[in-house]
């Protein structure tokens, strides 16, 4: 490992149609060089038949037809734009309400959130909802794009009336760090280079910002967290000394192991230490989260995909009671009593929403008790009973086991993506130490 | 203290892996993709790292449109031995013969040809998943592209209705009859799989690298001058890719960015002899990879529309 690793930062942007969303992607991957002349040609080409000769930076991340014809954006694109300071992987989401759910889809691994807004029109709607969803998802990072800014004349009291704006309701979030920039898309202004019309603005460009933000962090380096994802048994009768090679295969979802580690296995609750830490390109001391490895244990004890290894400090919760918040992503509502498949890190168990507690209002950010159902797009805190116990975190400690997505059996449609609260009480594990 | 840091090429990896261990856990017979090409080689190693000391529990399959460059026939062979995986191979020829897909008038490519032959050995041994190398920074429609891609009984892509995708939290299910395609390289760039490849050490085939070559101008590309045709009791199979005397003829120093077959793929000219210098190359590009692929040049939309169809 070099001491200067090339990062992979990961943001999304949100914005309504207007608000030069694609625009700036465009402007992005154009004014640091990741534009190839074929793909130029390709712009130019419809821009000639479409767009009465001026380039549109929308077409470049639009890339269905059915998106260039209605000139939106319906589902996430990725893009890839490289610096030599780091890599970038951006997630273009929709910002139309109907299609939160594409919304979550690219915000949900980011690092990083952008959320445009209009200087013209400042906060609306939209912008609430996609801040609020950047602070549901625990996106660590927030940047609030204040764009067109060339429209309201650069001036610098409409972008502290915005900023003001944003205040207002910033504290009621979970964002740690927020920042404000103010740009033109169109015309490049503050997104790599920067602006000569805002000499009031002395902080970084859009892409200085995104090349410096500290997010080695945003892991979780706390209780070992580690999900059985496939037990890799070789049962090689060639090889004696693969015979009884007996390895938990996953990627490490929180904290660290090392070899001598005593660690526990739930739900069983047995516990056993770390013998070796297997990897193809040879055994490791120890291994960190988000690293994929395999763990050869001491002793031989029962554990199947779905289990999961911890350490023996900073215990999960386990539970066949779940308390937490969903975003609804299916046609068909929500009501209390259905049933799904609850897939949660590497295991898929049986349950039934038991209740509908609030709905979240978007507009206010209110909690409005007991609703009747969860439409699609709605955000609400429901309670789930599961057939087997889950292992978990709070999602705001834990991303990777704080998250859950909800299936419908028969369709297998991915119909919710939920966040689990913090446990009541951490696991208390009913075995002692491990003997036979 | 020691960082807990991990470099580009490591989170491309441990997610990578992640993906490849979540298709041997969820489903029943995946198979794995293998055309020989540098993608596949990445997802090769990839698939060592997620299953060993175990086999690799999943076989190889490779389409053959049948106008394959030997060079790449003869690796993917000897890569399958190597790993000890069971490699198994379907023709377009065969499609044809069997009288299951019908060229159309006109065309010479037989890209479009492959689906009816992948479709068909979906179906031959009930594969429910099929590992792709598709990276998102290729083209446009496979920006759009899910780890996880469903495809219905039909083998076709609904790009307006995909599933969420949510965190790593990957949605296997399926019905009798449908098929997942999955693509652990979706975060790759092209930059990324030539410094893995350097990274890891890893052979790739020799028409990669610059060599001399008779090449042809057609549609502002250099194409390979096909082989001979020997066998007069058959139909030539390179019959309208050959050059026509009017089409500018050179023996040129080229070699392949991206490989489809000897009809679609366009040779550029380059002196990179090392994986190094083609790192330098991809780097000082001005054009994408896919910029050398007659098959993407058809229409803006011809990825989307091949996709839609049941294409890798």
């Amino acid at each position: 490992m070099s001491a200067h690793p090339v990062e992979i930062l990961r943001f999304n942007t949100c914005g309504s149609v207007d608000d030069g969303k694609s625009t700036l992607i465009g402007r992005l991957l154009y004014d640091s060089k990741s534009l190839m002349e074929d793909q130029l040609e390709a712009l130019e080409r419809s821009a000639d038949l479409t767009g009465g000769g001026q380039i549109n930076l929308a077409n470049l991340t639009d890339g269905l037809r059915a998106e260039r014809e209605q000139g939106i954006t319906i589902d996430v694109a990725y893009r890839y734009v490289a610096t030599p300071l780091r890599k970038f992987i951006v997630a273009d989401t929709p910002g139309h309400v109907q299609y939160t759910r594409n919304m979550v889809t690219g915000a949900s691994t980011a690092n990083l959130s952008i959320v445009l807004v209009d200087a013209r029109l400042g906060v609306i709607e939209q912008s609430r909802r996609h801040t609020y969803i950047a602070s549901l998802l625990r996106i660590p990072h927030l940047v609030i794009a204040v764009n067109k800014m060339d429209l309201v004349g650069w001036s610098r009291e409409r972008f502290q009336e915005i900023r003001d704006e944003f205040e207002k309701f910033l504290p009621l979030l979970d964002i740690k760090d927020v920042k404000f920039i103010p740009i033109s898309a169109l015309n490049g202004d503050n997104v790599v280079t920067p602006s000569a019309h805002t000499p009031w603005y002395e902080g970084p460009t859009l892409l200085g910002h995104l090349e410096s933000v500290h997010i080695a962090s945003d892991w979780n380096l706390q209780g070992l967290r580690f999900p059985v994802q496939w037990v890799n048994r070789p049962n090689n009768p060639r090889d004696p000394k693969l015979h009884d090679f007996r390895g938990l295969s996953g990627q490490i979802a929180g904290g660290f192991v090392r070899v001598g580690q005593r660690v526990m296995a739930l739900p069983s609750g047995m516990k056993s230490t770390v013998e070796e830490i297997w990897t193809y390109d040879g055994s490791l001391p120890e291994a960190f989260c988000p690293q994929s490895v395999t763990i050869r244990l001491k002793d031989n004890i029962d554990i199947s995909r779905g289990d999961m290894l911890v350490g023996l400090e900073h215990l999960p919760g386990m539970s066949t009671d779940l308390h937490g918040k969903v975003c609804w992503m299916n046609p068909r509502p929500l009501v209390a009593g259905r049933k799904y498949l609850l897939k949660h890190t590497t295991q898929t168990v049986q349950a039934v929403v038991t209740s509908l507690e609030s709905r979240i209002n978007i507009h206010t950010y209110d909690a409005e008790p007991a609703p009747g159902e969860l439409a699609m797009n709605d955000i609400g805190t429901i309670r789930i009973k599961t057939a087997k116990p889950v292992i978990f975190d709070g999602y705001g400690t834990n991303r990777l086991t704080g998250a859950f997505i909800l299936i419908e059996a028969g369709s297998n449609l991915t119909v919710a993506a939920g966040m689990l609260h913090v446990p009541t009480e951490a696991v208390r594990p009913e075995y002692n130490d491990f003997a036979i | 203290m020691t960082s807990y840091h991990l470099d580009h090429l490591d989170q491309l990896e441990t997610e990578a892996i992640h993906i490849l261990r979540e298709v041997a856990a969820e489903f029943e017979r995946p198979a794995l993709l293998f055309s020989g090409g540098k993608d596949s080689i990445c997802i090769l190693r990839l698939a060592e790292k997620a299953f060993r000391p175990s086999d690799i529990p999943m076989p190889f399959l490779n389409i053959e449109t049948g106008h394959e460059f030997p060079e790449l026939i003869e690796f993917r062979d000897r890569r399958a031995a190597e790993l000890g995986a069971k490699l198994i191979v379907r023709t377009v020829d065969d499609v044809l013969a069997r009288g299951m897909a019908v060229q159309a008038a006109g065309e010479i490519s037989r890209n479009k040809l492959q689906i009816p032959a992948l479709l068909g050995a979906i179906e031959e041994f009930n594969f429910d998943a099929c590992i792709g190398g598709a990276r998102r920074d290729e083209e446009k429609a496979r920006a759009k592209e899910r780890f996880f891609s469903f495809r219905d009984a039909f083998g076709q892509w609904d790009p307006k209705n995909q599933r969420p995708e949510i965190w790593n939290l990957y949605n296997a299910r399926l019905n009798p009859g449908e098929n997942m395609r999955v693509f652990p390289l979706s975060n790759w760039t092209e930059m990324d799989v030539w410094q893995y490849i350097r990274r890891e050490k890893l052979a790739v085939p020799t028409i990669y690298f610059s060599h001399e070559r008779e090449c042809f101008r057609r549609g502002g590309q250099w194409l390979p001058v096909p082989p001979e045709h020997r066998d007069p009791n058959k139909p030539d199979p390179y019959a309208g890719a050959r050059p026509r005397p009017n089409e500018d003829r050179r023996r040129l120093v080229v070699r392949v960015r991206t490989i489809a077959d000897m009809i679609s793929t366009g040779m550029i000219e380059s002196p990179a002899e090392s994986v190094d210098d083609i790192i330098g190359e991809v780097s000082a590009a001005r054009v994408t990879e896919r910029g050398t692929r007659a098959d993407d040049k058809a229409s803006e939309a011809a990825m989307e529309d091949r996709k839609k169809a049941g294409y890798f």
